[in-house]
C-alpha cells in the first residue's frame, strides 16, 4: 500500500507530461491505482521517433545517392543505426514512474564505461602497431588500409575521442547527477548522446581507413561527420545543463565547472576549426575554409585546446571528484580550485602558437603563444597541488590502494608534463624539439600518464559502483595493471627523449668544415632502437589495459572477488532520494 | 567578488566561461585576417593546376602530413638542408595547410625538382629500393589506380568559394587541363602553361604507352615536383618593401 501511495505522489507531483495532459490517461479514471504505475511521455517519445526518422532519411539519402563509396557506406551505417533506435524507442515507450523509481540514470553511463574500456584497448593496440611500423616498415603490409598515414589518425582518434571521450561521458554524467542530487535530464537524449557518440567514432575511424580525411591533425573527420558530432555535442551540453538546473544542491560542484567549460569550449573549437566548403553535398570531400597561415593558427588554437580542454579540463573534473571520493578527504583548497579553474581556462586558449615557432606565423603571435604557455605552468601546478594535497592525512592509501596510486601517479604525471610543456614552448628549446620524437614523448607522458592513469582509476572506482558490486574482481590485477602501465610509460618517455634530442642535435650538427654533418636518413637510422624500446613500452601499456578489461568484465559478471579483504571500503554516493531537501553547510 | 554567483547559476557560469575562453582566440586569430603584413607580397604564386590539386588531395588522403612537414623554419641548418625558409605566401592557396608537426621523413616544402620523376616512381613503389634505410610505407597502388578526376571542376569551384582565385576559364577547362598536363606536345599543354605558369607538363609516372590515362601516381609526382618552385626568389628581398 505504501509504494502505491509513493507512485501516486510522484505522478501528481507534476511532470511536464502530466501537466499538459499528455499522459495516456491511466490515472484519469480516478481511485484505482495499480501497483505497476505507468506514466507516458508522448512528447519525448515522439521527438525521439522523429529524430530517428530524420537520421534514417539522411542516411538513406547518402547511401543511395552518395557520390563516393565512403559516404555511401556511412549513409548505410547511419540509416541502420537510426532504424535500430527507432525500433527500440517504439517498443520501449517511456514510463516516467519506473524511471523515477530507478533513481539516478546510469544506463548510458554503464554503456560509456564499457565503451571506454573497449576503445581503450583498440586505441592502444593501433598505437602499438604503428609504433612497430616505424621500427619495421614491412608491417605496413603495402596496403592502403594498413599504412601508417591512415592508421596514425585512427590511433589518435581512438585514444583521444573514443577512449578519452567515453571516459568523459561516463564520469561527467555520473558526477553531475551525484553532486547535483538530480536524475539526468531526459530519457532518450542521454542514450542518444552515448550511442550517438559511438556511431561518430565508427564513422570517423572508418573514414581514415578508407582515405577520407580533412588532413588536419585531431580534426580529421570530414564535414558531414563533423556536423553529426555537433548534434551529439549540443545534446550533451543541453543534458548536462538541464541536469544542473534540476539540482537539489545549492552550489554547483567544482568538477562540474570543469566539465561545463570543457563541453562548451570543445563546441566552439570544433565549429570554428571545421569550417569547410564541401565539394558536393552528396560527397565526402571538402576543403578547409582557411588556408596557410590563418589555417595553421586556427588549427593549433584548436589542436592545443583539444589538449587543454578535452584532455585536461575534462579530466581535471574527474580528479576533483574521484580523488576526494576515493580517499574520503575534502579537496585541499576551495580557494585554489577557484583560482585554478579561471586561470587555467583563460590561459590555455592562448597557447596554440607554440606549435608554430620559427614558421611563417608572424612573430607577435609566436611570442604571445610562448608567453602564455609559460604562464600556464602556474595554474597547472596549482591544480596538481590541489589534487595531491587532497591526500593530506590519507597518504597511507598510496601503499594500500592501487586505485589511489593510479589516481595520484596520474596527477604526478600531469605535473611533469605541464612542466615539460612550458619548457618546450620556449622558442630556443622548441627550435630543437619541434618536429622530433621529443614532442611525441611529451604528448604520451600527458596522454598515457595523466589521461590514461586517471581514467583507469576512475573506471576502477566506477565499475563496482555502477554495477552494485561489493568490490573489484581482483585488486592484484589492478596492482599489475599499475606497474605494467608505469613501466611501459617510463620506457616510452625515456626512449622518445633519447630519440628526439638525438635527431634534433643531428639535424643541426656541423662538421669542422662547416657543412651539415648528417644526411636525413642517418638521423632516421639512429632512432631504430629507441623505436623498438618505445614499441615495447607500448606493449606493456596495452597488456595492462587488457588486464583491466578482464577485471572489469569479471566484476560485472558478478564473479566472487578474490581479494575483497584487501580492498578499501569506498562507498558510492548515496542513492537518489526524491523530496529530501539538503541543508547547506554553514 | 562573491564567487557564489557562478556556483549557483549554471547559465552565468557557462557564459562567463565562454567569454573567458574566447579572448585568446580572438586576439591571436582575428588580426591574421586583417593585418596586411601577415602574408608577404611575392611574385610567382598561383593556384594549383588541376593535376597538382588532384595530387595534393591524394597526399592528404594517404596522410603524408603525419610524417612530412612543408614548413622550413628560419634556422640556419634548415635553410641549408632544405632551402629558403618558407614564406606565408607560399601556402596562401593551401586548403588546408600542410605544414605538419612532425618530421619522421624530411621536409617537402621545396622537394620539387630535387629528384627525377623516375626516382619518385621507384620511391613510391618501394622506398627501400632507392633509400635502403627508409622506414616509409610503400605506395604500390598509386601507380596502378587510374586517377579519379570526374569532379575536378567541382573541386576547383569549391576551392574558389574558399578564396582561391580560380577564374571561370580555369574551372571550365579543369578536366581538359588535367589531361593535357600529362600529354606533352598536345594542343592543350600550351593552354595549361598559359593558365598555370611554371606548370610542368609530362607523363610523370613513366608510363608513356598510347592511351595511358593519368594515374594517381602522375598526380602525386606532379604535386611533389612543383612544391616550392613557384616563388621567384631572385625578386624576393627579405629586407625590402615586402618585409612584413
Amino acid at each position: 500500500m505504501i509504494h502505491i501511495k509513493v507512485a501516486f505522489l510522484l505522478v501528481s507531483n507534476g511532470s511536464v507530461g502530466a501537466k499538459l495532459g499528455l499522459n495516456f490517461g491511466f490515472f484519469n479514471q480516478g481511485g484505482v491505482v495499480s501497483d505497476t504505475a505507468i506514466e507516458r511521455s508522448r512528447v519525448g517519445d515522439f521527438l525521439a521517433i522523429g529524430s530517428a526518422l530524420l537520421f534514417a532519411a539522411i542516411g538513406a539519402l547518402f547511401a543511395t545517392a552518395g557520390k563516393d563509396l565512403p559516404i555511401q557506406i556511412h549513409g548505410g551505417l547511419i540509416a541502420v543505426a537510426a532504424a535500430l533506435a527507432l525500433i527500440y524507442i517504439i517498443t520501449h515507450p517511456t514510463n516516467r514512474v519506473a524511471d523515477r523509481a530507478e533513481g539516478y540514470f546510469d544506463g548510458p553511463i554503464r554503456l560509456a564505461t564499457l565503451a571506454a574500456v573497449m576503445w581503450g584497448v583498440v586505441g592502444f593496440l593501433a598505437g602499438d602497431l604503428i609504433a612497430w611500423q616505424l621500427a619495421f616498415p614491412v608491417l605496413n603490409f603495402d596496403l592502403p588500409w594498413t599504412s601508417f598515414g591512415r592508421l596514425r589518425p585512427l590511433h589518435t582518434s581512438a585514444v583521444i575521442f573514443a577512449f578519452g571521450g567515453n571516459v568523459l561521458l561516463a564520469t561527467s554524467l555520473y558526477i553531475v547527477q551525484r553532486t547535483s542530487r538530480a536524475r539526468l535530464a531526459g530519457k532518450w537524449s542521454p542514450w542518444f548522446i552515448v550511442w550517438g557518440y559511438q556511431l561518430f567514432i565508427v564513422l570517423a575511424a572508418s573514414s581514415y581507413v578508407l582515405g577520407v580525411t580533412q588532413g588536419k591533425e585531431y580534426a580529421e573527420p570530414e564535414w558531414y561527420v563533423d556536423l553529426y558530432l555537433t548534434v551529439v555535442w549540443v545534446a550533451y551540453l543541453l543534458v548536462f545543463l538541464v541536469t544542473l538546473w534540476k539540482r537539489e544542491e545549492p552550489h554547483i560542484y567544482v568538477a562540474n565547472w570543469f566539465f561545463l567549460a570543457f563541453i562548451v569550449t570543445v563546441a566552439m573549437l570544433h565549429l570554428v576549426n571545421n569550417l569547410t566548403v564541401p565539394v558536393s553535398l552528396l560527397g565526402s570531400q571538402s576543403y578547409a575554409l582557411f588556408a596557410g597561415v590563418q589555417g595553421a593558427m586556427t588549427q593549433w588554437w584548436y589542436g592545443h585546446n583539444a589538449v587543454g580542454f578535452f584532455l585536461t579540463a575534462g579530466f581535471l573534473g574527474i580528479m576533483y571528484y574521484f580523488i576526494p571520493k576515493r580517499v574520503e578527504r575534502p579537496i585541499y583548497s576551495y580557494r585554489l580550485s577557484i583560482v585554478h579553474f579561471w586561470s587555467l581556462i583563460f590561459l590555455y586558449i592562448w597557447a596554440g602558437p607554440h606549435h608554430l615557432h620559427y614558421t611563417a606565423l608572424p612573430d607577435w603571435a609566436q611570442t604571445l603563444g610562448m608567453t602564455f604557455s609559460i604562464m600556464l605552468w602556474m595554474p597547472s601546478w596549482g591544480g596538481m597541488i590541489n589534487g595531491l594535497m587532497t591526500l593530506s592525512g590519507a597518504w597511507d592509501r598510496l601503499r594500500t590502494d592501487a586505485v589511489v596510486r593510479l589516481l595520484v601517479v596520474s596527477v604526478a604525471f600531469y605535473g611533469m608534463s605541464t612542466f615539460e610543456g612550458p619548457l618546450m614552448s620556449i622558442k630556443a628549446v622548441n627550435s630543437l624539439s619541434h618536429y622530433t620524437e621529443w614532442t611525441v614523448g611529451h604528448v604520451h607522458s600527458g596522454a598515457l600518464g595523466w589521461v590514461g592513469m586517471v581514467s583507469f582509476g576512475a573506471i576502477y572506482c566506477l565499475v563496482p559502483w555502477l554495477w552494485k558490486r561489493e568490490g573489484l574482481y581482483s585488486m592484484r590485477m589492478v596492482e599489475w595493471h599499475f606497474w605494467l602501465a608505469t613501466i611501459g610509460l617510463v620506457l616510452y618517455i625515456t626512449s622518445m627523449w633519447v630519440a628526439g634530442i638525438t635527431e634534433g642535435l643531428m639535424w643541426r650538427a656541423y662538421d669542422s668544415l662547416g657543412f651539415l654533418k648528417y644526411s636525413f636518413i642517418e638521423t632516421v637510422e639512429a632512432k631504430h632502437w629507441p623505436y623498438i624500446i618505445r614499441a615495447t613500452g607500448g606493449l606493456l601499456f596495452l597488456a595492462g589495459s587488457l588486464l583491466m578489461a578482464i577485471n572489469v568484465w569479471r566484476t560485472i559478471r558478478g564473479d566472487e572477488p578474490v581479494d575483497i579483504k584487501d580492498q578499501p571500503r569506498s562507498a558510492a554516493a548515496p542513492e537518489l532520494r526524491p523530496g529530501v531537501v539538503a541543508v547547506p553547510a554553514q | 567578488m562573491n564567487h557564489a554567483i557562478f556556483e549557483k547559476n549554471s547559465l552565468i557560469l557557462l557564459l562567463a566561461a565562454l567569454i573567458v575562453v574566447s579572448i585568446g582566440g580572438i586576439v591571436e586569430i582575428a588580426p591574421l585576417f586583417m593585418l596586411e603584413s601577415t602574408i608577404e607580397k611575392v611574385q610567382g604564386m598561383r593556384p594549383y593546376s588541376p593535376l597538382e590539386q588532384a595530387g595534393r588531395d591524394i597526399y592528404i588522403r594517404e596522410g603524408c602530413y603525419n610524417c612530412h612537414s612543408q614548413m622550413i623554419r628560419s634556422l640556419r641548418d634548415e635553410v641549408e638542408r632544405y632551402g629558403h625558409y618558407s614564406l606565408a605566401a607560399e601556402s596562401m592557396y593551401d586548403h588546408p595547410f600542410q605544414w605538419s608537426s612532425k618530421r619522421t621523413g624530411p621536409d617537402l616544402a621545396r622537394v620539387g625538382g630535387k629528384f627525377s620523376d623516375g626516382w619518385h616512381v621507384d620511391h613510391m613503389n618501394n622506398p627501400r629500393a632507392v633509400v635502403p634505410a627508409s622506414i616509409m610505407p610503400s605506395y604500390p597502388w598509386l601507380a596502378q589506380r587510374p586517377l579519379d578526376y570526374a569532379d575536378i571542376a567541382d573541386r576547383l569551384s569549391a576551392l574558389r568559394m574558399t578564396g582561391v582565385p580560380y577564374s571561370d576559364e580555369m574551372i571550365a577547362n579543369a578536366k581538359a587541363d588535367l589531361e593535357a598536363q600529362v600529354a606533352p606536345d598536345s594542343k592543350g599543354a600550351k593552354a595549361v602553361l598559359a593558365r598555370y605558369p611554371k606548370a610542368q607538363v609530362r607523363k610523370f609516372d613513366g608510363n608513356t604507352a598510347a592511351g595511358a590515362g593519368p594515374t594517381e601516381l602522375d598526380a602525386v609526382v606532379a604535386y611533389l615536383q612543383m612544391l616550392g618552385t613557384l616563388v621567384d626568389f631572385t625578386k624576393y628581398d627579405a629586407s625590402g618593401p615586402n618585409l612584413r
